[in-house]
């Protein structure tokens, strides 16, 4: 009796399809939440560091006096919390998992020499800002000396 | 008089998906004693609450264990939003709800694959192991993880899972129903399956009770206890049938897990169907300050999560009592006059997982 129960079974399976998949033949259907590796946008990247701040496991490492942003892959738990807080939404996680490897490497992604000259010049902007902030402050200061001094 | 020998079982066992080491002591091919011993798993996840805040130590607490990983992180952060006050919205406990009975039902369909396996049924095996392939893609869809999700967090959950999505998922349980009651016939009705498994590992309810089991070890010998019956989460609006049998043996713990899968089908099919509308997180303020002990009944048992914090960012203490600490009394109970043959089988129907045990 025991043996008749599962012989549909086996019959079904041996002119069936197998369940497994030809992977790398096939490729792997990655679902749109799928969370494999971090990428970095480096055109919208503004070096702010929240990632940083936010990784549990200090795989993000931000410097900004050399305009890099680098990220040890196999430090990384795929939480998204990076992606989550990211203020410019520059940071993805992408569906690919991340490649296997023999040493612990660290990638490091440069910022594109577009998004350079513009955090240049967002930043000469501010510095003149600033300037001219501290001058006008300089200026009142100044008459309001004068006023007494009258 | 037999002469004695001393067997020692484990740490690696082909029949053990986890080391635990036991020295059993034999008399001709019985049985007479077990002394379990562990500690060879410990990683020290209770003591990383000093380094990483309140929030990140769900991820932490997700870590404790693979299979139970959603639990984990719920009892973590539930234990949480109860020193903090924290008003869950509903949506996002129903949700969770969902999330935790589908783990119950990949953790037992992954049980029913060891146990097969362990009594030598390899198609068995592989093929309950075929049907909860489904469920990890369920997550996987829900969630973006198949083994650690990642989506709790305290105040509620990071992602919604949307209503089409869910209707999805019940959809293809009940594909997974109907091979499961297939699967669970070969479990049952299967007269070489029954005698690897009938009368073998007998404890009775008075025994469980003293050893102070819990979960489906404790329902299959007779007594009817679900931390589920304390209604967190969304269970106080689902109509929960718990699963029970008298016989006590490995038979009944198979009997007992078997209904419980069913029983977690037709739990999400209720949630689903309650489900509001509405936000499913809600914002944290400040930190931490007190204690709770929370208690959530995990696919092995009931687990409790106590936490103490102290207004900082960092809790102070965190400890997990795990379902298969209170099972290895039992363990070594049941053991106690079986046949070497039969040692396989009872590890197996405790459902260990020790990484849980040692942290």
């Amino acid at each position: 009796m025991g043996a008749i129960n599962y012989t549909g079974k086996v019959l079904k399976n041996l002119f069936s399809k197998p369940s497994t998949k030809r992977y790398p033949e096939e490729p792997i259907k990655f679902t749109d939440r799928t969370r494999g590796h971090i990428e970095n946008d480096m055109d919208k990247c503004v070096l702010c560091g929240v990632c940083q701040m936010r990784c549990p496991t200090g795989a993000i490492k931000v410097s900004k006096s050399e305009g890099t942003w680098a990220i040890s892959p196999f430090s990384c738990i795929q939480c998204s919390a990076c992606v989550d807080g990211c203020p410019k939404k520059c940071l993805s996680m992408e569906h690919e998992y991340q490649e296997p490897g023999n040493e612990k490497i660290t990638k490091v992604f440069d910022l594109t020499e577009a998004q350079k000259e513009r955090l240049a010049e967002q930043a000469r902007i501010a510095a003149e800002k600033a300037a001219a902030a501290k001058a006008a402050l300089a200026a009142k200061k100044a008459a309001e000396e004068n006023g007494q001094n009258t | 008089m037999a002469t004695r020998s001393v067997v020692p079982f484990g740490p690696q066992h082909p029949v053990l998906p986890e080391p635990i080491h036991l020295d059993l002591v034999l008399e001709d091919e019985k049985v007479v004693e077990a002394i379990p011993s562990i500690g060879f798993i410990h990683r020290g996840l209770e003591k990383l609450v000093e380094k990483k805040d309140f929030n990140e130590m769900v991820y932490v607490a997700e870590r404790t264990c693979g299979i139970c990983s959603f639990g984990h992180g719920y009892g973590y952060v539930d234990a949480v939003e109860h020193i903090m006050n924290i008003e869950v919205p509903e949506r996002a406990q129903y949700l969770r709800t969902i999330l935790f009975e589908m783990s119950r039902l990949h953790s037992h369909l992954l049980w029913l694959g060891l146990l097969a396996d362990a009594f030598g049924f390899e198609s068995l095996f592989m093929d309950t192991w075929r049907i909860r392939e489904q469920i990890l893609n369920m997550f996987e869809e829900a969630t973006g993880g198949r083994v650690i999700f990642s989506i709790n967090k305290i105040g509620g959950l990071r992602k919604d899972i949307p209503n089409e999505m869910l209707l999805s998922f019940v959809d293809r349980l009940d594909g997974i129903e109907k091979e499961t009651r297939v699967a669970a016939k070969s479990f049952l009705e299967d007269s070489a399956v029954k005698s690897r498994l009938c009368g073998v590992g007998i404890l009775t309810a008075k025994e469980a009770e003293e050893l102070g089991c819990c979960g489906p070890m404790l329902r299959a010998s007779g007594i009817r206890r679900d931390t589920r019956e304390l209604g967190y989460g969304a269970y106080d609006d689902l109509d929960l049938h718990i699963t029970t049998s008298n016989k006590g043996d490995s038979y009944a713990r198979t009997e007992v897990r078997l209904g419980e899968i069913f029983q977690s089908i037709d739990l999400i099919k209720q949630a689903v169907k309650k489900i509001p509308d509405g936000p499913f997180d809600t914002p944290v303020k400040g930190f931490p300050n007190g204690e709770y002990m929370s208690r959530i009944e995990q696919p092995r048992g009931e687990a409790c999560y106590y936490v103490k914090a102290n207004g900082t960012k960092f809790v102070t203490r965190m400890r997990i009592r795990t379902p298969t600490f209170a099972n290895i009394p039992a363990l070594t109970k049941i053991l106690q006059g079986c046949d070497m043959a039969d040692v396989p089988i009872m590890i197996v129907t405790i459902d260990p997982c020790i990484s849980c045990t040692e942290r």
